[in-house]
């Protein structure tokens, strides 16, 4: 074998290919200079040929943040007492809305990192979108907890810096954890984002047809030139920014559920909440992805980059995870009757039934009952049914947050201080506020940033296989050859 | 295709640490330029009547008490009355210009004699404005103080506020930060591994009074007194890291 390439061994080491003879990742036969085109045409579009759904778009998302930034100032100078928050329910929605945006975003660093690891080639096509909507949703998840405070001037409290007061942070408070645990998170993910944006920025600088564009590009290209250190570096560095993240994925969302299970609260202080949170996380991430990818793949022309392949798969997770939530949920039910504890089993049975039955059964029909039709093939390729689904469970998961926050608050160990919490016109406002900021961002890194990671992409293409032979009529396929 | 020259590789080496090194000196700026420490010791702004502590308390050796008659019964030491000025003031050096302000409190004309109304007859009007001390010893509304509690456990005047005897301009000699109130409060019953003695800070009530400003660790009393300090120190409370002792 060693001294005769035949077209048979062509054959043997395409056979031990694990993926081959599995669906395309990029459908459609194309070549390299095909991924490269179609993702840079996108960022490379003349300013004033912008799409006007686009400008449409992120005017409305930029007024929608001038909102919420007009409504932290009112915020600030009025004080937190314009939002719902009463006392019992000391934390209302600003919390609901930060543990809801934390969430989102692992699944970002799932794809990034968990499957990077797992050699999942399926990420490469959607890495870049959940990446960035990773760093999104942390930017929005940090706006809560930031004007929650209430002295918004006095957040620095929040780092452990020496002072002339002496004071230190609290280090036995979960919310101090919160802190670390999502700064890190927030760091590291922006890192790693970065570290493979690095090589596509450096072919929009090469490509740019503007000196501007260049410039800036060329910037944030750190003057990758490609060459074979470069990558060997990179390959490097990407791998341990992996390693790095791959903890985070778990740790991150465990410590925001110690903010709950921490404190002594029937509903709240349970063992059951770390891996129940990060399963929810992922769950709501995956779903935030899909909401972003459905369309976001029509209007860019990616449809076959990022396949009905890569929807089911993400729809599978949506299943896993969907399910792990139920299977969650029922466990605190049953751990409530099982301790024996009067309170516990008060604190369920009155979210089943009791003033906040609505949002329980919110909660319960999104999350646990609507991604059981994925169950059915038929259901989980069907783009426009995932893309409704993916809807519906950030409902539900922002209604689980709701019901965790809100229902074991309001109806607390002494009767004499119950209180039914409703919210303001400044906390919806707020809420929706968010999604400004998130799709101002997200607007923005769709239209100059390469939305896929097109040397990661190539990297899943027939033609990455250096045995690959471009069928030519005068030289036969390798297949071809080995059947022959 | 490279755009930026050669030299410019070396940016993102040098940036982190330059980064790094920036934010810890602007947490060192804020830290130390921005404590009491730096914005308030020495605080020394002109009073109204140029009154000399160095005189009244030094060199006449009046007691702080006869003017800051509150120190030991309430929260509050108190700024005297114009009354208590006059107590000596209208017998001396009553017709001095640095008056003027004292003696427009209290109604009285230049020559010291009460002034009438305008029918004319002698009683008293009403009160005038008061003198607009500046206070220099200022500790915020959140933050509760207690001149009292400090004062009957032998805390004596000048371990806050310096040598008032010799200053003809009064001036803050402490930060009066939360961090200085801490050293005393955390400290003081934990002399043995903390190197810190309550004899510098509690004075022996019954031997030294709590206004006697040469108190220190050459007073005659000291050297016996360390070991009942310590004994002493064993029974006080101070608030220490409960916030709401202070912060009520």
């Amino acid at each position: 074998m060693a001294t005769d390439m035949t077209a048979q061994s062509y054959g043997d080491v395409n056979l031990e290919d694990p993926v081959s003879g599995r669906e395309l990742l990029i459908r459609g036969n194309h070549d390299f200079h095909y991924v490269t085109e179609a993702v840079c045409s996108v960022a490379e579009m003349k300013l004033l040929d912008t799409p006007k759904p686009w400008v449409f778009g992120w005017m409305l998302a930029v007024s929608v943040l001038a909102f919420l930034g007009s409504l932290i100032l009112y915020l600030i100078w009025e004080g937190v007492g314009i939002w719902g928050n009463n006392n019992p329910v000391g934390w209302g929605w600003p919390i609901v809305n930060f543990v809801f945006w934390v969430g989102i975003g692992h699944a970002g660093t799932l794809i990034s990192a968990i499957l990077y690891l797992f050699r999942q080639k399926w990420r490469t096509s959607i890495n870049r979108y959940a990446e960035a909507m990773t760093i999104f949703a942390v930017i929005c998840a940090l706006v809560f907890p930031g004007i929650h405070v209430g002295r918004i001037w006095l957040a620095y409290w929040l780092l452990p810096l020496p002072n002339q007061m002496d004071m230190w942070v609290n280090f036995r408070s979960p919310l101090l954890w919160d802190v670390f645990a999502v700064g890190t998170y927030f760091t590291v993910s922006l890192l790693f984002w970065f570290t493979g944006l690095v090589p596509d920025f450096a072919t929009l600088r090469d490509r740019a047809q503007h000196k501007v564009a260049q410039v800036l590009y060329g910037i944030v290209a750190m003057g990758w030139r490609g060459s074979q250190r470069h990558w060997n570096h990179y390959e490097k560095a990407y791998q341990i920014m992996a390693c790095f993240s791959a903890p985070l994925v778990l740790s991150v969302h465990t410590v925001v559920s110690f903010d709950f299970a921490v404190s002594q609260l029937p509903g709240w202080h349970t063992t059951i909440f770390p891996p129940y949170f990060v399963a929810g996380a992922i769950f709501s991430g995956f779903a935030m992805v899909q909401t972003l990818v459905i369309p976001a793949r029509a209007w860019l022309g990616l449809k076959h980059i990022v396949t009905i392949k890569h929807i089911e798969n993400m729809n599978k997770i949506i299943l896993l995870t969907g399910s792990l939530v139920g299977y969650a949920y029922t466990m605190e039910f049953f751990m409530a009757w099982y301790s024996g504890n009067e309170y516990e089993g008060f604190t369920f049975i009155n979210r089943m039934f009791g003033p906040y039955w609505w949002a329980y059964w919110i909660m319960m029909s999104c999350n646990v009952f609507s991604p059981q039709f994925y169950w059915f093939k038929k259901l989980r390729t069907n783009i426009t049914f995932s893309f409704i689904l993916s809807i519906f469970v950030n409902i539900g998961m922002w209604f689980e947050r709701f019901v965790i926050t809100v229902t074991s608050l309001a109806n607390d160990f002494l009767i004499s201080s119950w209180d039914y919490f409703v919210p303001t016109w400044v906390d919806i406002s707020m809420f929706i506020g968010s999604f400004g900021l998130f799709f101002t961002l997200f607007l923005l890194f769709v239209r100059f940033f390469p939305v896929i990671a097109i040397a990661e992409a190539k990297s899943v293409m027939p033609e990455a296989d250096p045995h690959y032979h471009p069928p030519h009529d005068d030289h036969p396929a390798p297949a071809a050859a080995a059947s022959a | 295709m490279q755009i930026f020259p050669r030299w410019t590789n070396e940016i993102p080496k040098f940036a982190p640490p330059v980064a790094t090194v920036a934010a810890v000196f602007a947490v060192f700026v804020v830290w130390f330029w921005f404590s009491p420490k730096h914005t308030d010791v020495g605080y020394a702004p002109r009073q109204p009547i140029p009154y000399s502590h160095k005189l009244h308390a030094g060199d006449l050796g009046m007691d702080c008490r006869y003017c800051h008659t509150n120190v030991e019964r309430s929260a509050h030491a108190g700024v005297p009355p114009t009354q208590t000025c006059l107590n000596c003031h209208n017998i001396v050096r009553k017709n001095s210009k640095a008056f003027a302000l004292l003696r427009d409190a209290k109604h009285l004309g230049d020559d010291g004699n009460q002034t009438k109304d305008e029918n004319g007859v002698g009683e008293l009007k009403a009160q005038g404005p008061s003198v607009p001390w500046l206070r220099i010893h200022k500790v915020p509304d959140y933050a509760y103080f207690d001149h009292s509690a400090h004062v009957t456990v032998g805390v004596g005047c000048k371990s806050c506020h310096g040598r008032i005897d010799q200053m003809v301009v009064v001036q803050q000699q402490e930060p009066l930060s939360m961090g200085w109130c801490l050293t005393c409060h955390r400290n003081v019953r934990y002399f043995d591994d903390r190197g810190y003695e309550p004899a510098d800070v509690l004075r022996p009530l019954d031997q030294v009074s709590i206004t006697d400003m040469t108190y220190g660790k050459d007073h005659p009393a000291y050297a016996g007194w360390v070991s009942k300090a310590r004994e002493k120190a064993k029974t006080l409370r101070p608030p220490t890291v409960e916030c709401s002792g202070c912060h009520r």
